[in-house]
């Protein structure tokens, strides 16, 4: 018996499941903490199953097998719409979501950005809002996400060693005068752990899916644990179209097509949304009626705005000697000294610098998308000695940046597909040039003899668009991810981020997808669900 | 050599023209992989001087003097594989070459290498050279030729650096214990 065999299925008439939608960091977490409760669980998923042993070291073939590659179209002042106009967004279409495909960087958010209004002020151009959680409410559940990550450097686990494209980052932060430098809180086990899966054995093909199960992916971790249960079902190739509701208003069915096309119906007691940010929003949309004709859960209007990917780019210094940077894990490392909020660089909110590596086949398309010629070729012709680094920063929300219908452009089950609108504030621009500026200065500490900016390529990190608020007219969900105005409704995935901060989003996710299952069982258990 | 044919049946069975080529290094990463030095691509949506044409046009896309044109023939392969099956594509290529020559006044292969580029870069934003540069861009460097060539060892890697030179970076420093961490199997052992 394969540990993804369901070992309980739930007819589709049974009104008393909870049924998510995803099975990524969000909805993956939130099935194996419900179903931990006995509470009975029904886990769409739009991708197919591939495990560990499906993982291909070879990155196009690899992104064929995973990414999300359903139409979708982009529009807005970002250079992605030029270069990737049907490619906004790098996540997959996979069981285990985008935990597949994560570097598995899990730093907690720092105590000012879960008040990003209130600490940086009420930005023109940027639609801020303070979060209704403060860390100290979610110190808790960090706790706990740290340890069912097995976060490196916290629970006594030691760091990772250092490959060479990290000791290259090193050497030059501390140069520069950079402290805060190290291999990082990553979520690959640097030793075995309690759930017995090994040790990072630095394939590199960190992106393309961890053959070991050595980084944290809901995959091989919270999803074959919540089937273990019996309390979960697991329906692969399931590809939520809509959610129904009842006369009074709450969320009772949820119709999916099936893998032969099929649409199905299943009856809920509550539904999960966790699509990732465009789905999610998309699906809500996709789902107005004659009660909700603005969509699902969009009183305030705000449903598919505020969308945010973190402020990125990427530096790549080329030295006189070898680094082989695609040798060991592709997030190797972290700069947290530009983390803080410190507006004399001129912009709000900070940045971190980590390690990045692509293989040949990713550095030719990503470097410089839609070049050509010499300079170009110059570069990729020392690739061996390249070392990259990638920026992540924190991304304010703005209400034009959103997810859209396409009414007119539909998918293959004719749902209108989405387009998403992005265009950079100025803060982004101002912190991605103080980091570029950074990030260059570290490579020529270490000795580079040239440095490539990278623009940003299609996000990873996708946040925002169904953002929690505390006033209903602020936003889609309360602090619990629960819709304002539908009870029975959840958004549990990152599109319940008020603001993006700094960090890599997944840790944050799996917290409020732990402090989520505690509040609906709370709910359940006093009736009001 | 990998994916290219040298087999004369294939050639008459496909019944496309060929185009014969030889390394010209004789040593190098490729020539190590090769077991002859000639090399041959048959084609059968293009004729053999589209198939050429369009070679040394990729050539001045994303040139790479020490890189064999055995690779570069890898995106010719795919482009007239894809042309097989795509009218439309195969038009745009055999109406690509046919503007080549025509600017040319002649055969525009046969003008010297400067003079060659002159008319790639004044194609820049026509939908000949956006699909010649962006087959070339990821073909080219999608292939064991290529890996060979640059030095990334692809699926190679698939077990792990761990215990091959993940950290075997020695022209810096090395880094105090506080800012890596220990090797998991000696941890374990």
């Amino acid at each position: 018996m394969s540990m993804y065999d369901n070992k309980q299925t739930f007819d589709q008439d049974d009104d008393s499941v909870v049924v998510i939608i995803g099975s990524g960091a969000g909805g993956g977490t939130l099935a194996n903490e419900l179903a931990q409760k006995g509470i009975d669980v029904v886990l769409l998923e739009a991708g197919a199953l591939h495990t560990t042993a499906d993982f291909i070291a070879d990155e196009w073939a690899s992104f064929n097998q995973l990414a999300w590659l359903d139409d979708r179209t982009t529009s807005g002042g970002w250079r992605v719409a030029k270069d990737f106009p049907n490619l906004p967004a790098w996540i997959c279409k996979t069981v285990g979501g985008t935990s597949v495909h994560w570097a598995g960087a899990s730093l907690r958010f720092q105590e000012h950005e879960f008040k990003a209004r209130s600490t940086y002020g009420d930005l023109p151009g940027a639609n801020m809002l303070d979060w209704p959680i403060e860390l100290a409410e979610m110190e808790p559940y960090y706790d706990k996400a740290e340890k069912k990550l097995n976060v490196t450097r916290t629970n006594g686990n030691p760091g990772l060693p250092a490959n060479s494209n990290f000791k290259v980052m090193y050497n030059g932060a501390t140069k520069i005068g950079y402290q805060k430098c190290s291999t990082g809180r990553m979520a690959i086990n640097s030793r075995p752990s309690s759930d017995g899966r090994t040790y990072c054995h630095q394939r590199g093909f960190c992106f393309q899916g961890c053959s070991y199960g050595a980084k944290w992916s809901t995959l091989y971790t919270e999803i074959p644990a919540a089937l273990k249960t019996g309390h979960a079902e697991l329906r692969p190739e399931c590809h939520a179209a809509r959610i129904e509701h009842d006369a009074q208003g709450k969320v009772n069915a949820v119709i999916y097509f099936d893998k032969d096309g099929n649409a199905q119906r299943q009856k809920a007691r509550a539904v999960a949304v966790a699509g990732n940010t465009i789905e999610s929003p998309r699906l809500l949309l996709n789902s107005a009626s004659a009660m909700f004709p603005d969509g699902l859960a969009n009183s305030s209007g705000e449903l598919g705005r505020n969308y945010m990917q973190h402020t990125t780019a990427s530096v790549y210094g080329i030295f006189d000697d070898r680094v082989d940077m695609f040798k060991g894990t592709v997030m190797a490392g972290i700069i947290e000294d530009e983390g803080g909020h410190d507006p004399s660089r001129g912009f709000a909110g900070g940045y971190l610098l980590q390690t990045i590596a692509l293989g040949l086949p990713f550095t030719t398309s990503f470097l410089e998308p839609g070049t050509w010629g010499r300079d170009f070729t110059s570069a990729i012709d020392q690739y061996p000695n390249m070392a990259g680094m990638w920026i992540v920063g924190e991304d304010l929300p703005r209400a034009d940046n959103r997810i859209t219908l396409n009414m007119d452009r539909r998918d293959q089950y004719g749902l209108p597909t989405p387009n998403v609108h992005y265009t950079s504030h100025p803060n982004d621009d101002a912190m991605r040039e103080h980091a570029y500026q950074q990030g260059t200065a570290v490579y020529e500490a270490a000795g580079a003899t040239r440095v490539v900016r990278t623009p940003p390529y299609p996000a990873t990190h996708n946040m925002g668009t169904c953002r929690m608020s505390e006033k209903a007219r602020d936003g889609v969900c309360n602090k619990h991810g629960q819709a304002h105005d539908i009870d029975n409704l959840f958004i549990s995935d990152g599109s319940q981020y008020t603001t993006s901060a700094a960090e890599n989003p997944t840790l944050t996710i799996v917290s409020l997808a732990i402090r989520q299952a505690d509040y609906i069982a709370e709910q359940m258990n006093g009736g009001a669900l | 050599m990998p994916d290219i044919t040298t087999s004369r049946r294939g050639f008459l069975k496909g019944g496309g023209a060929l185009i014969v080529g030889t390394l010209t290094l004789s040593s190098g990463s490729i020539a190590l992989m090769a077991p002859t030095r000639t090399w041959a691509l048959e084609v059968n949506a293009l004729d053999e001087h589209q198939g050429k044409t369009l070679l040394k046009f990729a050539r001045h896309l994303y040139p790479h003097d020490d890189l064999e044109d055995a690779a570069y023939a890898l995106v010719v392969k795919e482009l007239d594989e894809s042309a097989e099956d795509d009218p439309g594509l195969r038009a745009l290529l055999q109406s690509g070459v046919r503007g080549l020559d025509g600017a040319a006044g002649g055969s525009w292969l046969d003008l010297d290498d400067d003079e060659q580029f002159l008319y790639v870069a004044a194609l820049e934003g026509e939908p000949f050279f956006d699909k010649m540069r962006s087959t070339t861009v990821v073909s080219l460097y999608n292939n064991d030729l290529a890996f060979a060539h640059f030095g990334y060892p692809g699926e190679k890697g698939h077990a792990g650096y761990l215990h091959r030179g993940f950290n075997d970076l020695h022209w810096l420093p090395e880094l105090p214990d506080k800012a890596s961490g220990p090797m998991p199997d000696a941890e374990s052992a």
